[in-house]
């Protein structure tokens, strides 16, 4: 059975943002309790029962917001776009009209130019059953927040649920503003047992959670620049790092693709011989290698602020 | 899959004023409940979605026994069920009916 | 067709498109004047960090660069790479990236053009073929999201089963006539006729209506719902205060 505690009867929201777990939150709680209390407005909500129409194929059971929310809300005052992804419907995964509802609301957002967007990540890419439109969907997200983000308007990716951010979602993510990740993230394209199939468990040994997480998990994208803020798997954690990278980031265009470009490159010449996360580690200057997987948010962001300050132009 | 609808009187009316509600994920051993206060004071309706066939007797005694404890009068329960077990079904229908009498937040 | 005799059909002018491993660079005079951008890739190989850091670097220097010509993106590929080097160093950034460079030199006038003439899968897909402003294919094309052995695996039904279920929906089976009824790809070429005519023919229709594949798919009845879906939401969404 499984029975989350956060779902127990509601007790005032600012008490609960600090203690509830991200991880542990359906994707309607986290955006329940990271926007201000009673903004969030929501965009083809359950009850219009928009389904998918692909899944009966396969005798698997719907779920009538096709497992992402998508509305509007404010944080501290100011409006937002929010999407956030159901993790453990599906996986999380991308399909026809799963995606179509994210690519209508960066439509929008393109054509509104002045209200930022926050995508709540929980996927672990594209749905199966409905591969091609899942695809697809992913495609046509990507367009869609490309031209967004041409025109003003803010993408911020926030990682830290069950599925993580894999497959077409980890490209989607590569294409946001800026990336938050807690410790429970992970970023990739191709998944650990995808990995150790096609190449080996010399390769890749996909039940060792350590190296999991060394190679794609939160820590490491925020060492190597993958993703640019590290923080707490709470609620508060994400909705205050939510507001910084609103903020912080910077438009875009054609210097931060050459900025872009250029890190990516200068990535390759000092790390692409490196076998393991902790020699990229040890490369950016960080002593103690071994403590890090363990080390609590806030001595681990002293530690990766020395090794790599974040950059918000390059993204 | 398998679609199955209950109807019942209920001896009271729901509590509060909420239209809507929804509680639960779609998930292997788990499922969603969304509840909307559509029908008249004394009846209610559980209609439910299912990928697990046969269960029929199963539904309709948990149902049953909410609809007793919980008089849901004036509510539409629409489930899409994962597969849970009766006990899971129960909390579920128990916490969409109590989220639904909550006051707006 | 194999590659060269594409690229000599295309561009019966010559052309300097060079295949370094599968990396393909360079640009050709246009039969009908201007020139295009060549990038691509070629021999089923696998689309991994050292691979799209070069393909990407070729389009920011062409839009750097200047010009109003089109970029095609030439697509034989296997999936992304998949390694453990490859996702240690984000390959999600590269492909992203990648993808991006050509949306960028799509919205600043120069129309990017896919040509799909082998293979190609998951996420090398979505960072090549599936970033450009309209894709086409040469007949014996074969794209896919996931190959049906994975897909078997992973959903844990056997390929029959899987096979005998696409007959009834496009929707997730691997297949140049899937992928073009749910709107992916715009036009199958005609490979016994000239290809610089075909693609002068395209890039004469090239309207800027935006992206217009969730429609196609509806209007093909491949995609029932994701058009009007996006729609919706973004229409509720410009109403919302």
């Amino acid at each position: 059975m499984n029975i989350s505690k956060s779902e127990a009867p509601a007790v005032p929201i600012v008490v609960n943002r600090k203690i509830v777990s991200w991880y542990e939150a359906s994707a309607r709680q986290r955006v329940r309790l990271m926007l201000d209390a009673g903004s969030f407005h929501e965009f083809i909500g359950p009850e219009q029962r928009e389904e998918s129409p692909h899944l009966q194929v396969f005798d698997l059971p719907t779920q009538f917001d096709d497992g992402i929310i998508t509305g509007r809300g404010r944080i501290a005052g100011a409006p937002v776009f929010v999407a956030a992804q159901e993790g453990r419907f599906m996986g999380g995964a991308f399909g026809e009209v799963h995606g179509a509802k994210l690519t209508g609301l960066l439509r929008a957002a393109r054509d509104t130019k002045s209200v930022p967007v926050l995508i709540l990540f929980d996927t672990g890419g594209v749905r199966l059953q409905e591969a091609n439109a899942g695809e697809l969907a992913i495609a046509e997200i990507m367009r869609a927040l490309i031209e967004a983000r041409m025109a003003g308007v803010k993408i911020v990716g926030l990682i830290g649920g069950r599925a993580g951010c894999y497959g077409g979602g980890g490209l989607i993510a590569g294409c946001c503003s800026a990336l938050a990740v807690s410790e429970q993230g992970r970023i990739s394209v191709s998944g650990p047992e995808v990995i150790e199939t096609n190449r080996g468990v010399e390769e890749f040994d996909s039940r060792d959670r350590a190296l999991v997480w060394r190679t794609m998990g939160g820590k490491h994208r925020r060492l190597l620049g993958g993703a640019e803020a590290f923080v707490d798997d709470t609620v508060e954690s994400f909705r205050n790092i939510a507001l910084h990278l609103i903020d912080a980031v910077s438009g875009f265009g054609p210097d931060v693709l050459k900025a872009e470009q250029a890190c990516l490159e200068q990535r390759l010449q000092r790390f692409g011989l490196c076998a393991d996360a902790v020699d990229i580690w040890k490369a950016e200057g960080v002593a103690d290698t071994e403590a890090v997987p363990a080390m609590a948010a806030a001595d681990f962001n002293d530690l990766a602020n020395k090794a790599r300050e974040p950059r918000y132009d390059a993204r | 899959m398998e679609t199955l609808s209950y109807r019942h009187k209920a001896q009271e009316r729901a509590a509060g004023s909420k239209s809507l509600a929804i509680i639960g994920v779609v998930a292997s051993g788990n499922l969603e409940v969304l509840v909307e206060r559509v029908l008249p004071d004394t009846e209610c309706r559980i209609d439910i979605n299912t990928a697990a066939e046969g269960f029929g007797a199963v539904w309709e005694a948990v149902v049953a026994d909410f609809v007793e404890r919980r008089s849901p009068g004036g509510l539409k329960l629409s489930i899409n069920d994962g597969g849970a077990r009766p006990d899971t079904v129960a909390l579920r229908l128990a916490q969409a009916v109590r989220l639904i009498e909550e006051d707006d937040q | 067709m194999t590659l060269d005799d594409i690229l000599t059909s295309l561009f019966p002018k010559g052309h300097d498109v060079a295949n370094d491993k599968g990396v393909l660079l360079g640009s050709a005079p246009l039969q009908s004047g201007g020139s295009a951008v060549v990038i691509g890739v070629a021999g089923r190989s696998p689309l991994g960090v050292d691979e799209a850091i070069r393909l990407s670097r070729h389009v920011l220097d062409a839009v750097e660069q200047g010009g109003e010509g089109p970029i095609l993106v030439l697509v034989d590929s296997d999936s992304q790479r998949m390694s453990k080097r490859d996702e240690l160093l984000g390959l999600n950034e590269y492909l992203a990236h990648l993808a991006k460079c050509l949306i960028y030199a799509d919205m600043q006038g120069r129309p990017t053009v896919g040509v799909l003439y082998g293979h190609s899968a998951a996420g090398a897909f979505l960072a090549t073929a599936l970033a450009t402003r309209v894709l086409v294919a040469l007949p014996g094309a074969e794209p896919a999201v996931m190959d049906l052995p994975s897909m078997s695996r992973v959903t844990k039904l056997s390929i029959d089963v899987l096979k005998e279920k696409a007959k009834s929906t496009p929707v997730f089976a691997p297949g140049l006539n899937n992928l073009a009824q749910t709107g992916a790809v715009l036009t199958i070429w005609d490979e016994k006729t000239s290809l610089a005519e075909q693609l002068q023919t395209l890039l004469g229709s090239i309207q800027d209506a935006g992206d217009q594949r969730d429609r196609l798919g509806k209007h093909r009845n491949g995609r029932p719902k994701a058009a009007d879906i996006a729609e919706r939401v973004h229409d509720l969404a410009l109403q919302s205060k």
